[in-house]
Formats: structure tokens, sequence, C-alpha cells
């Protein structure tokens, strides 16, 4: 019944506030449908990465005990968002020179000079998630997509590459090992996230996805159609509370609850002088709060969010490659005036990016947060129907990230 | 900058440099090997066998009858005397210089007690007189942390401004497994590079140059705390590189040295090529994570360089208040240190004790057994004082904390940038 050509495609994401699975199904003409989402507090995580692994297993039980009651399928296996601190991306070259009599460049001088892009000197502890294809340049000429059967003496490929600890990535896999899942690959949430939001031509216009998590924030820049630069920051939401809840002397369970109620990413003229009662359970006061600093408190943590992404982005070069609006997901994107802050500062247009391209339950695909874990999905619809491709044509040839990746 | 040389153009200051007990010998010869001329070098130790091996310009050894050129085991007071023998010698090395280094180990018996000497001498004959000390490691015992302290302290007292690297700082930078030859040779490595930031700040022909007089009023204040850097990068984006490097030096204790410090001295050294926009970059970023201190740059040009830029930066903090002066610590302690009579410009002369030889020699008896529980409690004293609000991490106290250039993202924005909440 459920043998290995299932079509069943299911994302996970151990997020730091929440555990998110859904299920999608790949019908036989291609077409992506979302049947199931199960989701889970998340108690033991923190920015992005697992602190609690027994807590976190019991979590994750949770989310993919709903999520196939939901869709009414068995998961076996799933497409796990990997995130945190110790993720990273960056560009890389390689190069091949073609030795061939009449300098046509033939399939296996592509083949040599990705895996020459990839051999990158990374220290042993770390572990290349992705490596994206970008493009060719055959004797200096940049912008080819597919050099196979040009004639040159010489070809080039630029690669990005994302990498992480090995240790901190293998804490995420092992977790779910041990609830007896396959995992059929680790994903970048933030390429997740970025493959759930952007339709072609924004990747082709050139894009930024910001996604604001609870423990990290991840972007992606698209140029060209291509992922031009990734990047991780260990500062999402709980940061925000944690800074209220320093700020205004409250809990911290109360200071999420106030972000969510009255929180906001701009200070306005209307919010000057006013104040918040906090009550007990039985509606007495206990604490006046200052509205206008609470949200002073949370406009400066988001304002210096956009700023570091901003100067990373200026730093890399990436930002002339954006044409098309830069979208925002992730729980931090509910925030209410937040795309104002980001226009603001990014001096670019921003708006709340949307899952579109996949059909399904509409009430999963109009949140925000669901776009890492509909991304995950989306990426494994990717793979599954290249590797269906491939094994008509050639049994048993791996596939590589970079395939896969070449026509996303 | 804070530069007043422009309005008198003066000549490029005659500089020499004291190599001071095995360690500051062995920091010199990684200097002479990086191309300074030899002549400006003195190694001044006690031990026949290491001076020999110097390719210093001038080689003073240290001797006298108790020594018998073995070194002065252990025991500053012996390098200090052997040091007096010499004082003439010293003096006429002396002669004519502008600014003097001295570079040495604090803890052992030659570093400790020579370099207050050297100091003094250098100092009576109208130099400027700058001294790049190490402190020893933690592990290397109690006793050779008091005399380091001790040493460190004397040589404040005289120096124009004292830079003192612990070594225990450099246990961040090495990798685990790392030699303890390797150790000290990187420790070596951070001390030459620290003497020759300075040096090409003052030696070079600056672009903008630095009057010592402008480095000394940034060292001056005697209390002050120096924490020092040195990057260097190169290739087309070597600014920003450079002040990422900085950024995430150890010394300077991942940038919060910098946001700590109440002046700073900052340093570029680059080849002929080097443009004003990387020197305005560079400025830039380093500013933007000291506000409130008082900056003093300095441009140098040096062929040697090619494209490599290098970046030094010294900090200057000052103590919140002075150190309280040596007699709040018991006798003991005073025997210890020597009644300096010739200490000039001593702010703090602490009346000799009038004491029996009798009762004195009991005291000394007594110093050279077990360490009493008072000095103990003297050297506690003297360790650096926390802040005094400590800003909870809350949520996130005990997972990695996101440092980004240099700032700790866990706390709060606010509290970072001081936005008042009232």
């Amino acid at each position: 019944m459920f043998d290995s050509t299932s079509s069943i495609i299911v994302g996970l994401e151990i997020g730091t506030s929440k555990i998110c699975a859904v299920v999608g199904d790949l019908s036989a003409d291609g077409a992506l449908n979302i049947v199931g989402l199960g989701q889970a507090r998340s108690r033991g995580v923190r920015k992005g990465e697992i602190s609690d692994a027994s807590l976190c297993e019991e979590d994750v039980r949770h989310a993919i005990v709903e999520a196939e009651q939901m869709a009414d399928v068995e998961i076996r296996s799933v497409y796990l968002g990997v995130t945190g601190s110790h993720v990273r991306g960056f560009n890389n070259r390689g190069v091949h020179p073609v030795v061939s009599a009449d300098r046509e460049i033939s399939e296996a001088d592509v083949q040599d000079v990705i895996k020459n892009a990839k051999t990158i000197n990374l220290p042993a502890q770390n572990h290349v998630v992705h490596a994206i294809r970008q493009h060719f340049l055959v004797d200096g000429q940049d912008g080819i997509t597919n050099p196979v059967g040009m004639l040159g003496a010489r070809v080039e490929v630029d690669v990005h590459v994302i990498h992480g600890n090995l240790n901190r990535l293998q804490n995420a896999i092992r977790t779910v090992k041990g609830l007896q899942l396959e995992v059929d690959d680790i994903v970048f949430t933030g390429l997740a996230s970025s493959l759930a939001l952007l339709s072609n031509e924004q990747k082709e216009l050139g894009s930024l996805v910001i996604d604001i998590g609870g423990g990290t924030t991840d972007y992606v820049v698209y140029a060209n159609g291509i992922v031009k630069h990734t990047g991780v920051l260990a500062v999402g939401g709980d940061h925000v509370s944690n800074d209220l809840a320093y700020g205004l002397k409250v809990p911290l369970s109360r200071a999420e609850k106030l972000k969510i109620e009255h929180g906001s990413a701009l200070v306005e003229e209307p919010d000057k002088g006013q104040t918040l009662t906090i009550t007990n359970e039985l509606g007495l006061p206990l604490k006046v709060i200052n509205r206008e600093h609470l949200r002073r408190i949370m406009s400066l943590r988001l304002e210096e969010l956009f700023q570091l992404i901003a100067q990373d982005l200026e730093q890399s070069d990436a930002l002339n490659y954006l044409r098309a609006p830069v979208f925002l997901c992730g729980g931090g994107a509910r925030i209410p005036q937040i795309a104002k802050l980001g226009e603001q500062v990014l001096q670019m247009p921003v708006s709340l990016g949307k899952t579109n391209s996949i059909s399904g339950l509409k009430s999963a695909l109009d949140q925000p947060e669901f776009a890492t874990a509909i991304g995950l999905v989306k990426f494994g619809s990717f793979q599954q129907r290249r590797r269906a491709a491939r094994s008509s044509l050639t049994e048993g040839i791996k596939t590589t990230f970079g395939q896969l990746f070449k026509r996303t | 900058m804070e530069n007043d040389s422009p309005t008198h153009a003066q000549a490029i200051p005659v500089l020499r440099t004291f190599g001071v007990g095995d360690t500051g010998i062995k920091a010199i010869e990684l200097m002479m090997a990086d191309g300074l001329m030899s002549d400006r070098f003195v190694a001044v130790n006690s031990d026949a066998e290491s001076l020999e091996k110097s390719a210093a310009g001038e080689k003073i050894l240290l001797e006298d009858r108790r020594l018998r050129g073995l070194g002065s085991g252990g025991d500053p007071e012996r390098g200090r005397q052997a040091a007096e023998l010499k004082a003439e010698q010293f003096k006429a090395l002396c002669e004519g210089v502008n600014v003097v280094f001295i570079v040495a180990g604090l803890g052992g018996g030659s570093g400790t007690g020579i370099s207050p000497v050297v100091a003094r001498i250098a100092k009576a004959a109208g130099a400027l007189v700058l001294g790049f000390v190490t402190i020893p490691f933690d592990c290397e015992g109690d006793q050779r942390l008091f005399l380091a302290q001790h040493g460190l302290d004397d040589l404040k007292e005289i120096a124009d401004g004292v830079i003192c690297l612990p070594n225990q700082k450099v246990f961040n930078l090495i990798e685990q497994n790392t030699s303890a030859i390797d150790t000290f040779r990187i420790i070596n490595r951070f001390l030459a590079d620290g003497v020759q930031g300075v040096w090409r700040l003052l030696a070079l022909k600056g672009l903008i140059q630095i009057h010592p007089e402008a480095l000394l009023r940034l060292l001056h204040e005697r209390h002050s705390e120096c924490a020092f850097a040195v990057a260097q990068a190169s290739g087309p984006d070597r600014a920003p590189r450079v002040v990422d490097k900085l950024l995430a030096h150890p010394l300077l204790d991942n940038g919060q040295a910098l946001a700590n410090s109440e002046s700073v001295l900052i340093s570029l050294t680059a080849g002929a090529q080097l443009t004003m926009a990387e020197v305005k970059s560079v400025m830039e970023q380093i500013k933007t994570q000291c506000h409130s201190a008082q900056v003093l740059m300095g441009a140098a040009i040096d062929e040697r360089f090619d494209d490599r830029l290098a970046v030094t930066v010294i900090t200057a903090q000052k103590l919140d208040q002075e150190p309280a002066p040596r007699t709040t610590q018991t006798l003991d302690t005073q025997l210890l240190e020597r009644t300096h009579t010739a200490k000039p410009n001593s702010r703090f002369l602490p009346p000799a004790p009038a004491l029996a030889p009798e009762k004195m020699q009991q005291m000394f008896a007594r110093q050279n057994g077990g360490r009493s529980a008072q000095r103990r409690a003297s050297l506690k004293m003297r360790q650096g004082q926390l802040p005094l609000e400590i800003v909870s991490k809350g949520r996130f106290d005990k997972s990695e904390p996101t440092i980004h250039k240099g700032e700790d993202l866990d706390v709060p924005t606010y509290i970072r940038r001081g936005v008042p909440l009232n």
C-alpha cells in the first residue's frame, strides 16, 4: 500500500515557537495538493536549535499525529527544515578545463565542474546542506544555463553553498529518527519559505524573502532566477518577548501575550501617553503599562533586525538585484505595521508573502507561519518529480541537490 | 583628527626598543625578523645564553657574583639590583631617544625586576616610555601572578603608558590542542605586533601622523587599562574584512573593549595604494562601535606592505576609581615592594616603616614561607569590577549568545542603544 513511489510528501518544521507538519499529495500529473496539517507548541527549541531533545520529540510526535489524522495517511518520511545561527551561505566558483580535442563541452565536463565547485574548504565539522547551481561561464562568457554542446576551453560554474555544523544538524535529524520516521532530506528553512512564497517571475525579477520566526530570522535573495544570497540571524519573536519582559518588568508569558494583543512595529502619534492595564484572571487590575514603551521596545528590536539584514545585503552586493518587492513570512510577519517599518529601513516595497501555486486547505495556506512547512513540501515535490524522471531514464543515479534545484 | 603635528612639521622621532627578559627578547627577535632595523633594539637579560642568540644591535648582560650569568632565578629583586649596576649603560642608550618601548614578560625575575629600572632611567633621560608586557597564565601559580601584578604596578607608576596582555586571554584564541611552544610563540607574536603597530604609527612617514604627545595624552592617565589588537587583511575587500577581524579579536573581548573604552587609538598601515575611501570605511565602522570614546587616528604608508592593510587598535579605559593606595595592605606586602627612593612623579610614597632590624628579618622570613591569607585577600581586591547593572538575558540566559560584530543581540536593543523609557 505504501510503496516507495508514494505520492505523499510531508514537510516538518521544528520551529522555536511551534512544530508544524504539512502533508501534501502529489498527483500523477504533478499537481501538489495540501491535505493535512498538524502543529504543536514547541518547548524544547531555542533560537532554532533543539535544546531539550525529549520534550522536542514529544512535540514532534503530537504534530505528526495530528497531521496523520487530518490527512488520513501514515507518515513514513519527512522533509526536515533546519536553521540556526551556525547555518551560513556563500557563493563559490568551480573551474574545469575542457580537454577534449574538439573543445566541445560534454556532460562529463559539466559534472566535473560542478564537483569542483562543491569541493570547498570547510572545517571538518561542517556539512554542506545545499549546493545550488547558479549559472555557467564558458571562457569567461557569463549567464549560460546549459553549456553542454558548446565550444570552449574552460568552463566555470557558480554555486551557492549553504552549510552548517554537522552535529547541530544531526540533532534535529536524530530527534525525527527517534520517532521511527525517515528523513528524506534536510532543507534550509529560509529556502523553503522562499519556495512557498515566490513565483518564477518574482525569482527572475529579484526578490528578498525574510522569514521572521520565533528564534531565528532567515533570509534569502533571489536574482535572475537563482539563489544569490542566504543568511540566518539568531534573532526572532522570542527576542521581542524577552525585551518586553525585561523592559516592562512582566513575566515572559505575559510579555508574549502583550506582544500579540497590543504589539506594533511602529510607534505612532496616538500611542503617546496611552496606558494598558493588566488584569489577573478575576479581572482585577495588577499593573499599568505604558503602551508607548511597549511599542518603542518592539519597534527598536525589529528596526535593528531589518538594519542587520540590510547591512548584510549591502555588503554582499545583493541589494542591487532586487526589483520585485520584499516578502515577509513567519510569525513575525503578523506584527502590525511591520511591512511599513521594513519599507522605512530597507527603502523598498515590503509586503506580506502569500503561499501560491499550491492548492488545498485554504485556512492553512493563508497563514504566514506555515510558509516554511509548505515550502518543505514543495521542495519535496520537486525532488520527487526529478527522481521519477531520473529513475525512468537511468536507474540508480544519485540525485544531487544542485540538479534538483536548477529549475526551482 | 586630533593631530597637532600639521602646524609644525617635526622630524620623525627616534625610537628604541628594549627587550627585557626571555619573553621580551623573543618578541624583539620577531620584530627584527619582520625587517625592522636591528640597531634600534636592545636586548637585556641576566641570562648570557639567550643574549648570545639574539640579533639585537645592542646587548646588555646583567650579571653579578650571585647571578653568574644563569638568570635571575625568578627573583625580581636580584634582577633589579643587577640592573641598577648597569644604570650608566642604560642611560647612554637612552640619550637623544624620543620614545622608548619596553617589551617584557612579567612574572619571572628578569622582566619583572629589570623593566621598572629601565623605565625609570629612560624617563629620567627625557624619553617617552611605553611598556608592552605580558602577565602569566592563571595556571602558572599565584606566586608568579603576584610578582607580575607588582611589577606591573611599578611599571605603570613610572612609564607613560603600559599596555598589558594577560596570557589568559590568548586561550580564547588558540585551538584546544595547540602545543605549549606554539602558544608562547603566539603570545610573543602578539607582543611583537603590538609594538610594531605603535612603532609604525610613530616612525613611518605618516599620511596622517600621530605626534608622540598625542599618544602620550591618550595613555597618560596612569591608571587606565589598555587593550590592543592588530589585524591584517589583503585583497580587494580588505577594509571591511580587517574590521571584522578586529571586532572578532579575542583581546578586544569581541568588541566589548571598544564599546567600554574612553579613548581609542587607531593606526592604519598599508602600501602606497591605500585609498582615502578605505581609511574612511575602516574609521566609520570602528567608530560605530565606540560612540562615547575620543578617537585618535593615524595612517602611514609602508612600501613593504604591498596590498596588505594592517590596523592597530589601542583602547584605554579609565578605571572608575584610582586603585587603592598600597598602604591599605599589610606591612608584609609593603616590605615586598622596595622603597623606591629615586622614583620620579610618584603619586604616593609610602613612609618608610620604622622597624627594628630584627623585626624586619622576622618579616622577611615569614614572606619567604607560605603565602599569608592576608596577601591572598589583597590579590583578590585588585580584580576587575563588575558593571553596575547586570542586564539579565532572560530566556536566553543559558543559550549560546548571539554575537554580531561585537554586540550581544540577546540584550534588548533599547538598552544597547541607550534609549530612555520615560
